[in-house]
């Protein structure tokens, strides 16, 4: 049983080894200036979660409300985990630029 | 550097996005591959992004292709639903990122640089609320595909039709999924909240005795409930609430424990579960960027708490298991050596910076809390017109986070070299004047290197009490957030100036002018 569930999703599980790679890959290098605007960007990216709300909510029944109103606040959530998680992370890194900016000029 | 996300640009993108994507007119054949290349789009933009945010010149543009690719990868859900099939309740939809897009601009843009570490926690929590959200309705659905037949005799046979055809055994993976993305979500949802209220002030520490016993019991069962329900063992929909029930719980008693000072390190690990919920649900729907963003940010995040952990020479599980802010510490708080401390006034730490030649500033948590950044770049800006060498010496975990410190003097415009690291500045103490410790406790603590009890032993400090001189800025004796005494306020070399941080800068820059 585990033999076939590999076998059907082995596409998958390719992708989620190279990811995990990838992920590791990315932040070992990273000086602690970054650690909390990294958090906070890694923190939108999990954001993509929305798109599973917006298929679940897209699926329900018009007559269905249980799913409608669970739907809807799970999107509004996911939203908000997304433009929240990107806004708050600009605000950080916009400092570090304009602190760029002055030394500059 | 034009300014070109404003949300004005991101909401007009989004709108382009949806009605460019309608017009091309999603019909089977033609959909799937451009939301498929959309997808692609959206997972370059997360590893380029996220590979350029490690980086202090490219972070914010990295950050910025992170959020374009995300709206590439929206928009294709959008578009054309799931593998081509036709969205319903768009409006519905549309209504709903409208209403999470103001508000959670609003609350991005509203909330003060000091306030950072709880918001990230916030929208960590809604994420992971989201992944629970998207669980319970997947579950509702395959259940009411039994529900709708109505005698006992047409659910076995529904049940007989399905093991033959194998729908069975895919539905039970399912079923897996969606307990993994269940149980991860509420559980980040849960913690990410606590975590909120810690940071916030508004909830206490609490141990509960043989916590660490009770918190393994509810991870047991939660894991051990949602195994047997998929795996049939266990039969009736009440399992899968009393797993969600339970996971909040865990997720409360998880992060309860845990001191305030560790909570970055938290938050970062709940975050990777975030990420972890997200896979799951890219695995249930076939999603790629789903998946990919999911696993991305849960392997990045698990190695940055890793990282965070090591900037302060502990490991993941000592700060779990809640070894610091517990009990061991105020054990270690009463034997920790008494003495005098020497008060001292504005007056006398005015002259002593004015007739310094060198003056470095710790930075703590204290100047964060009294927004005292800008009055203390001011104070900087004076002494130096004075001719004194002004530095700030950073400690990895200063403040609540790593990185908190740099970000909030880069606030008050205070100029990145003037910012130096701990390895840096250390070897520099013995030849400072006055070292000027505004708001900051355990990160000068010698405990630290001196008292193999203490709970922070082991963690690299600022040696501050190399220097000629050390005022300590505080609001009163109290005890930093590892909850322990600091021998350095009873060193001879050491005065306190007790107050507000910021009203304490205040008085000193007045002081310094009136000299």
């Amino acid at each position: 049983m585990i033999l076939d569930f590999i076998y059907e999703n082995i596409e998958f599980i390719y992708l989620i080894f190279l990811m995990i790679i990838v992920g590791i890959e990315l932040i070992s290098h990273v000086p602690s200036v970054l650690h909390t605007p990294l958090m906070s960007g890694a923190n939108a990216i999990h954001g993509v979660v929305l798109i599973g709300a917006i298929l679940v909510l897209g699926k329900a029944h018009s007559d269905d409300y249980f799913s409608l109103v669970l739907g809807f606040v799970g999107v509004v959530l996911g939203t908000l985990n997304v433009v929240g998680g990107f806004v708050v992370t600009d605000r950080m890194l916009e400092m570090f630029k304009k602190k760029d900016k002055g030394g500059k000029a | 550097m034009k300014k070109y996300f404003t949300l004005e640009n991101v909401a007009l993108g989004l709108l382009i996005g949806v009605g460019g994507g309608y017009m091309l007119n999603p019909d089977e054949t033609k959909a799937l591959p451009i939301q498929e290349l959309f997808y692609l789009l959206g997972s370059i933009g997360f590893v380029v992004g996220l590979k350029m945010m490690g980086k202090p010149d490219t972070a914010r543009r990295g950050n910025q292709i992170a959020a374009i690719g995300m709206i590439f990868a929206v928009v294709a859900a959008l578009v054309f639903g799931k593998e081509g099939e036709d969205l319903h309740n768009v409006p519905l939809i549309l209504g709903a990122i409208a209403l999470g897009t103001i508000v959670g601009t609003m609350m991005a843009k509203k909330v003060q640089m000091t306030a950072m570490p709880q918001m990230v926690s916030l929208f960590n929590g809604m994420g992971g609320a989201c992944a629970a959200l998207i669980g319970l309705m997947e579950f509702h659905e395959m259940t009411a595909v039994f529900a709708s037949v109505d005698s006992e005799g047409g659910q076995a046979l529904v049940a007989a039709v399905m093991a033959l055809t194998g729908a069975a055994a895919e539905m039970q993976t399912q079923l897996g999924i969606i307990y993994a993305g269940l149980i991860i979500g509420t559980v980040s949802f849960a913690g990410s909240m606590i975590a909120y209220g810690k940071l916030e002030g508004k909830i206490k520490d609490l141990a509960l005795p043989g916590q660490q016993f009770i918190n393994l019991g509810l991870l047991a069962s939660v894991v051990g409930l949602a195994a047997g329900h998929t795996l049939g063992y266990l039969d009736g929909t009440f399992w899968f609430y009393i797993v969600l029930v339970i996971a909040a719980v865990y997720g409360i008693l998880f992060v309860l424990p845990i001191g305030g000072a560790d909570m970055p390190v938290v938050i970062s690990l709940l975050n990777s579960f975030t990420g972890v919920a997200a896979a799951c649900g890219g695995f249930l729907y076939d999603n790629n960027v789903m998946l990919m963003g999911g696993v991305l940010v849960g392997s990045a995040g698990t190695i940055l708490t890793v990282v965070m952990c090591n900037a302060m020479n502990r490991s993941l599980t000592n700060v779990l298991l809640g070894k610091v802010g517990g009990a061991s510490a105020a054990a270690s708080a009463g034997n920790s050596a008494g003495g005098s401390i020497r008060e001292l006034q504005a007056t006398d730490v005015a002259i002593m910076m004015k007739y310094a030649s060198k003056v470095v500033i710790v930075p703590g948590y204290g100047l964060a809390v009294a927004q005292a950044q800008h009055v203390c770049h001011e104070m900087e800006l004076l002494l130096e017109s004075e001719g004194v060498q002004v530095k700030y010496a950073i400690h990895p975990v200063a403040g609540r986070m790593p990185g908190h410190m740099n970000v909030l003097l880069a606030e008050s415009s205070v100029e990145y070299d003037k910012l130096v690291e701990m390895e840096d500045i250390n070897p520099e103490f013995a030849t400072t004047d006055v070292v000027l410790v505004v708001g900051a406790n355990d990160v000068v603590n010698p405990a630290a290197k001196t008292d193999p009890t203490s709970p922070i032993y082991g963690m690299p400090i600022l040696d501050v009490e190399n220097a000629k001189q050390v005022v300590v800025l505080k609001r009163s004796m109290k005890a930093g957030y590892a909850g322990i005494d600091n021998d350095l306020f009873y060193n001879t070399k050491c005065g306190m100036l007790f107050g507000d941080a910021k009203d304490s800068l205040q008085k000193l820059v007045s002081e310094v002018k009136s000299l």
